[in-house]
């Protein structure tokens, strides 16, 4: 008997570095079969030009509703109920038309137009916290409110109703139990639906949702899911990064001391930390819609894929040590965001405030450093975004 | 041939832009526009990186004008 393929994605030990057996898995072949959350199997890719091919390949579905979507958590098994998906669960021509709908906000320009402003809210939360501490807790006080207060006024989404947000958008991601995401998931968007309503009667078109409320190019159905999955991935991931970012800087002070002399250097430093993190696991899922040759395999029609970032983006014959931290590398080519027409909607607005916050950071509080060690930090379970939910500093 | 952008398959992800800001940018739409045809020298190499770059495949990079 041949001993079944292990499970995927798997718990990380230290919550800055990946699962110890992913590098096990990165020496084996491109393409093996792993068993998901759910028990299904599914294809797991371990190389990263199998991987950007794949992500590239239009037989690949992005439908959490495709029976054989990787199950990889209980929130894919929330997405696989609903009727209608998010862009990120979208087919093309439905993907497509709704994608271009958001890019106007989300251009280079526009993003850059917030650097001003992001700065504020960085140093307002800088200045919270400073009041205060030490000693403080960097996730609350820091990472977390900064891209959630950004991420709410690209919407326009209400920052008095924030603790409603942060309420039910944590029992929805953190939940193992499928009817509390269920329950968390209904008022969010009921609270969306709502919203779209009141932007209807009274227009503003300042943020994405009154830009977009009764301009009959989308449904208010569509428009209210569109809110509440942008304003969940335009935190969580970013909150993520900013901690476990700041994490990695403070374990490798030769490097973090090199970045704070020259201002230029936080650019690839921050591209270096999204290759390393790779935090988005549950991220580049695919079931394949038709039989698909690779590799010397072949990926059966109604067959799920992985595609992480945590593989493919530590990929020897692609960057060089990959398990060494090397802020001054080039490591722009990195899938952190993904790639293929689901590629990160929001990517230039997550480079803009990681580069704002963890340069902020050590010109305010040059003495920073965190009171436990980065083991002692609590990972979080498989398949949600990887990061920390408290990061205790002091100064 | 020179530098193309395809707008048709485009997904506005501004990686060009961001890449070879001389050569690329973004019309108000996200989608690509070319900015110069034939760049050279670094333009010509940041060009060629965007190509690689592109998630989508829009970016079409030709021979060098030299
Ligand atoms: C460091 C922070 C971030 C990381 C690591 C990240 C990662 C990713 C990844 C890997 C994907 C591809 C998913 C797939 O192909 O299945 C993705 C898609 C997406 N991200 Fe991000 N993201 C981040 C920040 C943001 C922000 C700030 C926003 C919004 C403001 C955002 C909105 C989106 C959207 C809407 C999609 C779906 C795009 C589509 O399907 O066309 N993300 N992200
Ligand atoms: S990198 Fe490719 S997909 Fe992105 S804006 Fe440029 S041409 Fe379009």
């Amino acid at each position: 008997m041949t001993t079944a393929p292990p499970a995927f994605p798997q718990a990380r030990v230290c919550p800055h570095l990946p699962p110890p057996a992913y590098a096990e898995l990165r020496q084996g072949p491109a393409l093996r079969r792993v068993t998901t959350h759910a028990g299904q199997l599914a294809w797991l890719v371990t190389r990263y030009d199998q991987a950007r091919t794949l992500l590239k390949d239009p037989r690949l579905s992005s439908d959490r509703r495709r029976p054989g979507f990787p199950v990889i958590s209980v929130q894919v098994v929330l997405l696989t109920e609903r009727k209608r998906q998010a862009l990120i669960g979208m087919d093309p021509p439905e993907h497509d038309i709704q994608r271009r709908m958001f890019l106007p906000d989300f251009t280079l320009k526009k993003v850059r137009e917030r650097r001003a402003d992001i700065e504020r809210i960085v140093h307002e939360a800088l200045d919270e916290m400073m009041e205060h501490g030490p000693p403080a807790d960097l996730y609350r006080e820091f990472a977390l409110p900064v891209p959630f207060r950004v991420i709410c006024r690209l919407l326009g989404a209400p920052w008095e109703d924030r603790d409603f947000f942060q309420d039910a958008i944590r029992r929805l991601v953190r939940t193992f139990d499928t009817a509390e995401g269920r329950q968390a998931g209904a008022e969010l968007l009921a609270y969306f639906e709502h919203l779209v309503t009141e932007y209807k009667k009274t227009p503003d078109s300042a943020g994405l949702i009154g830009r977009l409320a009764g301009t009959g190019q989308i449904s208010d159905d569509d428009l209210a899911l569109a809110a509440m999955s942008l304003l969940i991935a335009g935190h969580e991931t970013t909150a993520a990064m900013i901690s476990l970012g700041a994490v990695t800087l403070m374990e490798n002070p030769d490097q973090l001391a090199a970045i704070r002399a020259d201002p230029e250097a936080i650019t690839p430093a921050v591209e270096e930390l999204l290759r390393f993190q790779s935090i988005a696991d549950s991220a580049n899922l695919r079931v394949a819609t038709a039989d698909i040759e690779i590799d010397g395999v072949v990926i059966k029609e109604g067959e799920g894929i992985l595609i992480p970032g945590s593989l493919a983006n530590r990929d020897a014959e692609v960057f060089e040590n990959p398990d060494t931290f090397d802020a001054g590398r080039d490591a722009g080519g990195h899938i952190a965001f993904g790639y293929g027409r689901h590629q990160c909607l929001g990517q230039n607005l997550a480079r803009l405030e990681l580069q704002i916050a963890l340069t902020a950071l050590w010109q305010r509080i040059p003495t920073l450093r965190m009171t436990v060690s980065a083991e002692e930090l609590t990972a979080r379970p498989p398949g949600a975004i990887q990061g920390i939910d408290a990061l205790p500093v002091t100064w | 041939m020179g530098v193309e952008g395809d707008q048709r398959v485009c997904i506005g992800a501004g990686m060009c832009a961001l890449t070879a800001p001389g050569v690329f940018d973004q019309d108000e739409n996200g989608l690509v526009v070319v900015l110069t045809e034939a760049p050279s020298g670094e333009a010509w190499d940041k060009a060629l990186r965007a190509e690689r770059l592109c998630p989508s495949g829009a970016v079409r990079v030709g021979r060098s004008s030299g």
